[in-house]
């Protein structure tokens, strides 16, 4: 099943989200063609329940869909989406069509800034003190954020709220670690094919022991970033484990520091340009990184939790808080 | 390209091996001072390691048949991460339990299983491993030390070196040049154990920089072995030493070098309520949980009786890394504050790991040969 519908996911992307398409949203264009091919999938509705026309997957079945759409540098919110509907649907609110973003930090007057995916959502659901409301997109000001996909939105006073607590930026940083995972094993597979391909002093650069050194180190850094996302993604419910989306979203952020660097490092001039497509992947990483909390406002979370304990070692409070 | 490695739970029945080993560690380990506890699986007490012979923890994966409990990996994980956890003084039985047992049990014959691997599990006979010479550390594969066929067995000769705790084990299992030349690189090589007992050989144990004494050089003189001093075939002692090195490579050991340290610091920011050192501490316990994971997954092939060699690198030097950063980033945050005197219990556990530190991507094969094995894997070589 999660294969499954990774590889249709994936089908979709070929024909609806190539490098070209993703460049033209980027530059403004029109998303609305890639959410209606991806909402004709059902891709949206996969973790809402059956009972409300949903697929009723868990969160582990669509962490796979979730690196695809990572690794496709997907230029619409489409995990933040479909955890925002699930946490609709369970309400017993409607879910609208179209995308949904995730605002974390409205201020009073429900303004938000540096949204992600303000320019392709059509929604928000806005992060409250007692639960979240849901928004239709307001007035966006693009901002100078990686994507060029975020912007500072200003939304009407939602007309219903939810009574609901829900810690909405460690579910939607779980997303981002998600997407992160993927980008960093697409960077990471792209780098090796490189050095692969390219020669210097007559043979290819893989073959020095200072490239090899490096990309193994890129190695283990994606290796880690990928298993700590999917730890957030590995207990039960909809909504990923506080703690656990901690570990996802601060490893992910450290992973692709390096990675990124690596990778730009293994590709010389080439990766620098706007033709090559390593771009649209390293500048994404680094937005994804600063987006709902960076590597030291989640280490943090993690730190205190463990200081909160009054007794027991790390490998117990690893054991009981941080593995499921 | 590499597998990924699928997140993994340790099966429940292996997991309920944990309470009592807590229960038995409480009243045995958690009472030593952190400055002896923090030596983590350095620390020698044979008279420990007896005691888990005599708990049946000694050679949990072995067949019952000799002496073992036929438990799975999994459960050897949990046992070992929390003698880890606590910094209980495993080294006298460590090397036998960790490879110079499953070694035997691949590739012994029945009658070297039957005589060496139940006084293993009874903490009665300690190994130590002879790869490393003078000249051969990276470049394992130019050992010197020959073994040549005799009328009755082999007759020894050569000279290893950095054999941790020699002076104090009961056998060597060491690889050694049975025929050809050094040119001839990988072929000619095999595995053989040693009585260290026998006449013919010195042990000339090494200090180190913290003052311990772990690690030596072992010296062989004309050594008359018997013919059942080889393990496994003649000339494939390569293949052998690389099947072990998995072993060597993979376990919690390669995460928890540091953790005494690591937690006795959480305790001193727990009692002091220091709370601006949440961030660095987080990013530390992260890195573990992460790294802990992986372990887990490596385990799991393991036990499903693969070899994942480069997975076990990747694994061990990202462990290492960590464990080399903890003395550094802890010394950093007690620096911090000059004005306040440090507890003396943490001050000798920092002082420790940080001198020993750079050994931890030294030991069991050095950092820049686990990213050239990574790298081979990647299919770069
Ligand atoms: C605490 C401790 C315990 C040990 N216990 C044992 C034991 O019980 N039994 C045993 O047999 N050995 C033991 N060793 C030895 C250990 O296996 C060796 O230290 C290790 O294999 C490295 O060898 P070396 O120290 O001679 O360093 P060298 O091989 O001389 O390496 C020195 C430096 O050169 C680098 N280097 C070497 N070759 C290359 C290359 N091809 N490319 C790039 N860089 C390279 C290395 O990475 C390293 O940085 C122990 C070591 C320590 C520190």
């Amino acid at each position: 099943m999660t294969d499954l519908l990774r590889d249709a996911l994936e089908r979709l992307f070929a024909s609806q989200a190539s490098p070209a398409q993703v460049r033209a949203i980027e530059d403004g264009g029109d998303a609305g063609p890639l959410w209606a091919a991806i909402e004709e999938g059902g891709f949206g509705h996969a973790l809402v329940p059956e009972s409300a026309d949903g697929a009723g997957l868990a969160l582990a079945d669509v962490f796979p869909t979730l690196m695809a759409a990572g690794a496709q540098a997907l230029p619409v919110p489409l995990g933040l989406t479909m955890l925002a509907r699930a946490l609709l649907a369970e309400a017993g609110e409607d879910v609208p069509e179209g995308a949904i973003t995730i605002a974390t930090d409205p201020d009073a007057a429900w303004r938000c800034a540096g949204l992600p995916y303000a320019r392709t959502a059509s929604w928000a659901l806005l992060a409250c003190p007692d639960g979240f409301a849901l928004a239709p997109m307001g007035d966006v000001a693009p901002d100078a954020g990686q994507d060029r996909l975020s912007g500072d939105v200003a939304f009407a006073k939602p007309a219903r709220r939810v009574a609901n607590p829900t810690d909405l930026r460690a579910m939607a940083a779980s997303v981002l670690a998600a997407q992160m995972a993927g980008a960093l094993v697409r960077v990471f597979e792209d780098t090796i094919r490189f050095a692969n391909e390219r020669v210097q002093f007559g043979k290819p650069i893989g073959k020095f022991q200072a490239i090899q050194q490096q990309l193994s180190v890129m190695a283990e850094q994606v290796f880690a970033a990928r298993m700590a996302a999917e730890l957030a993604f590995s207990g039960p419910g909809l909504r990923p484990d506080p703690l656990r989306a901690a570990i996802a979203k601060a490893r992910a952020g450290e992973a692709a520091v390096r990675a990124c660097a690596t990778a730009h490092a293994v590709h010389g001039a080439m990766g620098i340009t706007e033709e090559f497509d390593l771009q649209l992947l390293t500048r994404r990483l680094h937005g994804w990184r600063l987006g709902y909390g960076a590597d030291g406002y989640w280490h943090a979370r993690v730190g205190q939790a463990a200081l909160a304990e009054t007794s027991g070692g790390t490998l117990d409070f690893i054991r009981t808080r941080l593995m499921y | 390209m590499l597998a990924p490695l699928p997140l993994t739970r340790i099966p429940p029945e292996d997991e309920a091996l944990r309470a009592p080993v807590k229960a038995f560690l409480a009243e045995t380990v958690a009472a030593l001072p952190a400055s002896r506890r923090v030596r983590s699986w350095m620390g020698f007490d044979a008279e420990f390691s007896r005691k888990l012979g005599a708990q049946g923890w000694l050679g949990l994966t072995l067949p019952k048949a000799y002496g073992g409990a036929a438990r799975s990996p999994f459960a050897r994980f949990v046992l070992v991460e929390e003698l880890l956890a606590v910094g209980a003084p495993v080294a006298a039985h460590w090397i036998a339990d960790r490879q110079s047992g499953p070694l035997i049990l691949k590739y012994g014959t029945e009658a070297q299983k039957q005589f060496y691997l139940p006084r293993i599990c009874k903490g009665e006979a300690f190994f130590c491993i002879g790869m490393s010479e003078p000249n051969s550390g990276s470049d394992l594969a130019s050992v010197r030390s020959r073994a040549t066929k005799t009328a009755k067995g082999w007759r020894l000769n050569g000279r290893k070196i950095w054999t941790t705790n020699a002076f104090r084990s009961h056998y060597m299992i060491a690889l050694v040049r049975t025929s050809g030349a050094p040119e001839d690189r990988h072929k000619g090589l095999s595995q053989i154990i040693i009585d260290l007992a026998l006449p013919g050989i010195t042990v000339r144990p090494i200090r180190d920089l913290a003052l311990d004494t772990h690690f030596s050089e072992v010296f062989f003189d004309e050594v008359e072995l018997a013919d059942d001093a080889l393990i496994g075939a003649e000339g494939q002692g390569w293949e052998q030493v690389t099947a072990e090195l998995a072993f060597e490579r993979s376990g919690p050991e390669r995460l928890y070098s540091s953790i005494v340290l690591l937690d006795s610091w959480l305790d001193h920011l727990r009692q002091t309520g220091e709370r601006s050192q949440a961030a660095a501490l987080g990013r530390l316990i992260g890195a573990l949980a992460s790294l802990r994971a992986m372990s887990i997954a490596i385990m799991a092939r393991l036990a499903a009786g693969e070899s994942p060699v480069v997975e076990a690198a990747l694994v061990k030097d990202l462990g290492t890394e960590l464990e080399q950063e903890i003395p550094i980033l802890i010394a950093d945050a007690l620096g911090s504050h000059p004005e306040r005197p440090i507890p003396a219990q943490l001050l000798a556990a920092l002082t420790y790991v940080t001198q020993v530190a750079p050994s931890f991507s030294l030991r069991g094969g050095t950092r820049e040969i686990l990213r050239g094995m990574i790298a081979r894997g990647l299919g770069l070589r």
